[in-house]
């Protein structure tokens, strides 16, 4: 008797000991915004309840471009600690080499992903990374602010410098102290850089270098937008905002201190989140549009994927993460609890987020004609062509020469950089 | 320390033979200290001699293994364009780089005079004797045994331009007439950094200066206020000269420090050039733009201004590291 339990309990501990080898232990890094990394726990929780595999979460800053440095670093030493990473839209031309080719394993569900998204991923016909929500910006607007004071919201810059103005100042007037016109992302980092595209754009400035690689941020409309962008500061902006993230500018905003907001759809349900002061009072345009001939409403393409690493220890493992992480449910679920973009496109006509998020719907023509990043064309010199443009913007907006004197030392830099080709 | 400043210790004769004894021992500290030599050697010697090397190469961080040679190509480069003008390129011509040795030795050397400065005097009150002494000496090192991303961090808030406790206390007090953006500013950047690294190592320097106080023997004192010397002259006919080594060491520990300053910029102001300092356009050559080669060269050029300077600190302060005669 004593015997046979004895055999019982060692047979099970030696199952246990062979499941427990297949199980893998995978590691995800992760940066997000707002309540994005608790999300993700909750997803992954899931995950690990039908695979019985386990994954930590390794949380970064929220800046990308803080990120970058860090994947860059761990990459090329090759480590082999983090199996699957979270990468941004513009970083697959740069990491390319050091991910696993997905195009066979998600062969069966590529269809139903925007092709341009899964063409913006793709490297040399190697799927470098799987896209998990996609990103375009819009503006947020008071719509009790606009009501009370009797304004439309704003379709062109101009009249969203002026509205806001008005609003900010009958505010003021009635004691609102803390109030201001509009809060964006003016830090000198990547998020300037799309701020400021869209402005550009906007103006039909071009998009500073083109898809065959000609540099054209040397004109009078990016100028012109630039210089308006510059006005923005002290007057309806605050002077910090030249140190704002998305995270500092939201905070202004979402206290209810700002008439106006730029940021990305995640910022809908935190806004409208339980403890938000201005839940319910508030809503989204596309951005305004320029002045001039070519203007017109543009909005950055933004968005994350997830890529597996090629030093992962268990790459079959973080593959199957990386699939189940950019998939129809996880995409859902991440729509309806963060408002983040999916990328598939049946979701864009589900029923339950057109109810329960819909900014979303609404989103899919907007982000359709987004404007990318120059990352396609300028390959891995791409983040040294985005931090000369948002140092001169940046620059611009701090008050250190105009937009035509920075742009014009933008172009030659670029030019220097570009030597022969990019 | 002090006591072999003043010229007591060099009077003993020097032995004309070494003895048995003393050679056994020099070799048995020549036995210990090898495994430091070695540990130094692994951890600061190859990495240096490494960064070195891949400055005059052609690295990146995608093909480390693969990197070859350059020259001298990313320090100074030149082409001659066909109307015979020549063009001059390179780290040497760069003034992204310039700019920020600028800055950096701008912060360096303001952030340590007001140390210096502070620092002395913090220790003068130190080295009073009053009551509760010793939890004034321990409260004062608080901001020194913060890590410093903590400190940043911590100081990012209060100096929020919206949320920060420093406007606030300003508008209440009717210092300041708006709310001001102390780190996001180009003009204030710098200043808001210079305030918060003097807050955090001064009582780094305050420490080593009041070590120096202690040293200076009670009876000098006492003697000079027989004689009765103004305290004023007392500072600095006794204290300072008597200190002097002590405060030059600790000003060269500082100086090193901040020259290589890189989390407070980092973590507290935008990405700006009006506070970009060396490490930080190397780190961002480094690592952002897969320009390893040439953010190497940075790191190798950081490595010979600190280097230079040091060494016309030591020279032009006459520093004495052992405290004795030479």
């Amino acid at each position: 008797m004593k015997m046979n339990k004895l055999l019982v309990g060692l047979l099970t501990s030696v199952t246990l000991v062979a499941g427990a080898a297949q199980a893998a232990e995978l590691s995800i890094v992760s940066g997000d915004t707002g309540t994005g990394l608790e999300f993700l726990r909750g997803q992954l929780d899931k995950f690990e309840a039908d695979t019985g595999h386990s994954v930590t979460i390794v949380p970064m800053p929220s800046s990308t471009t803080d990120q970058f440095g860090q994947y860059k670093l761990w990459l090329a030493a090759g480590n082999t600690d983090i199996d699957v990473y979270q990468t941004d839209v513009i970083w697959a031309p740069q990491l390319a080499d050091q991910f696993l080719d997905l195009s066979e394993a998600a062969a069966g569900v590529l269809d139903e992903h925007f092709p341009s998204i899964i063409e913006s991923q793709t490297v040399n016909g190697k799927l470098v990374a799987m896209p998990a929500f996609t990103d375009a910006p819009a503006l947020f607007y008071r719509t009790d602010l606009l009501e009370k004071h009797g304004k439309s919201v704003p379709a062109t810059w101009a009249e969203m410098t002026e509205t806001a103005k008005e609003i900010m100042d009958a505010e003021r007037a009635e004691g609102n102290s803390e109030m201001w016109g509009f809060v964006f992302q003016g830090n000198a980092y990547e998020g300037l850089t799309c701020n400021a595209l869209e402005w550009v754009k906007s103006y039909g400035g071009g998009q500073i270098i083109e898809a065959d690689g000609t540099i054209s941020i040397n004109n009078e409309h990016a100028a012109a937008a630039i210089d308006l962008a510059a006005s923005w500061i002290g007057t309806i902006s605050p002077e910090g905002n030249l140190g704002y993230m998305e995270e500092e500018s939201r905070g202004v905003w979402q206290l209810g201190n700002a008439v106006f907001h730029r940021n990305w759809p995640y910022a809908y349900s935190l806004g409208n989140g339980e403890d938000s002061p201005i839940a319910g009072k508030f809503d989204v345009a596309p951005l305004p549009a320029g002045d001039g001939p070519d203007a017109r409403s543009a909005a950055t393409l933004g968005g994350w994927n997830v890529a597996v690493s090629k030093y992962s220890p268990d790459p079959d493992a973080a593959i199957e993460l990386a699939l189940y992480l950019s998939s129809a449910e996880v995409q859902k679920e991440r729509a309806l609890m963060q408002s983040n973009l999916p990328t598939i496109e049946a979701l864009y006509d589900d029923a339950d987020i057109a109810a329960g998020q819909p900014i979303i719907p609404a989103w899919k023509e907007i982000f359709q004609n987004a404007v990318p990043r120059p990352s396609a064309p300028t390959q891995a010199n791409y983040n040294e062509v985005s931090s000369l443009f948002w140092s001169a913007v940046h620059d611009t907006l701090s008050g250190n020469g105009s937009a035509a004197e920075n742009l014009e030392v933008l172009e030659a830099d670029l030019t220097d950089l570009k030597g022969d080709s990019w | 320390m002090a006591t072999e400043t003043m010229g007591l210790a060099a009077t003993a004769p020097a032995p004309r033979e070494r003895s048995e004894l003393t050679q056994q021992r020099l070799r048995a500290a020549r036995l210990f200290l090898i495994p430091m030599l070695a540990a130094l050697a692994v951890v600061a010697g190859w990495p240096l001699i490494r960064s070195i090397y891949f400055s005059f190469t052609d690295a990146s961080l995608s093909n480390l293994d693969a990197a070859e040679w350059y020259g001298v190509g990313n320090y100074l480069r030149w082409s001659v364009l066909e109307s015979g003008t020549v063009r001059y390129r390179g780290l040497l011509v760069d003034p992204a780089w310039w700019n920020a040795v600028w800055n950096t030795v701008r912060f360096a050397f303001i952030s340590v005079a007001f140390e210096a400065v502070l620092g002395m005097i913090v220790a003068l009150v130190l080295n009073a004797e009053f009551k509760g002494r010793g939890i004034v000496r321990a409260a004062i090192l608080i901001p020194w045994a913060i890590p410093t991303v903590v400190s940043a961090k911590m100081w990012a808030w209060m100096l929020n331009d919206q949320f920060g406790i420093l406007n606030d206390l300003g508008m209440r007090l009717g210092l300041l007439s708006q709310k001001v953006a102390w780190t996001a500013n180009a003009d204030t950047a710098m200043t808001a950094v210079l305030v918060v690294d003097i807050w955090k190592t001064t009582p780094f320097m305050a420490l080593l200066v009041l070590a120096g106080l202690q040293m200076i023997p009670k009876d000098i004192y006492e003697a000079a206020e027989i004689d009765g010397v103004h305290p004023i002259k007392q500072f600095f006919r006794i204290t300072l000269p008597l200190v002097r080594p002590a405060l030059m060491v600790a000003i060269i520990f500082r100086l090193l420090d901040a020259l290589r300053i890189f989390d407070l910029i980092y973590v507290l102001t935008p990405n700006s050039a009006s506070t970009k300092t060396m490490s930080v356009l190397a780190r961002e050559n480094l690592f952002d733009f897969d320009k390893f080669a040439y953010g190497s060269a940075m790191s190798t050029l950081l490595f010979l201004i600190i280097a230079a300077l040091t060494i016309l600190y030591i020279w032009l302060g006459q520093v004495r590291f052992d405290g004795g005669d030479r």
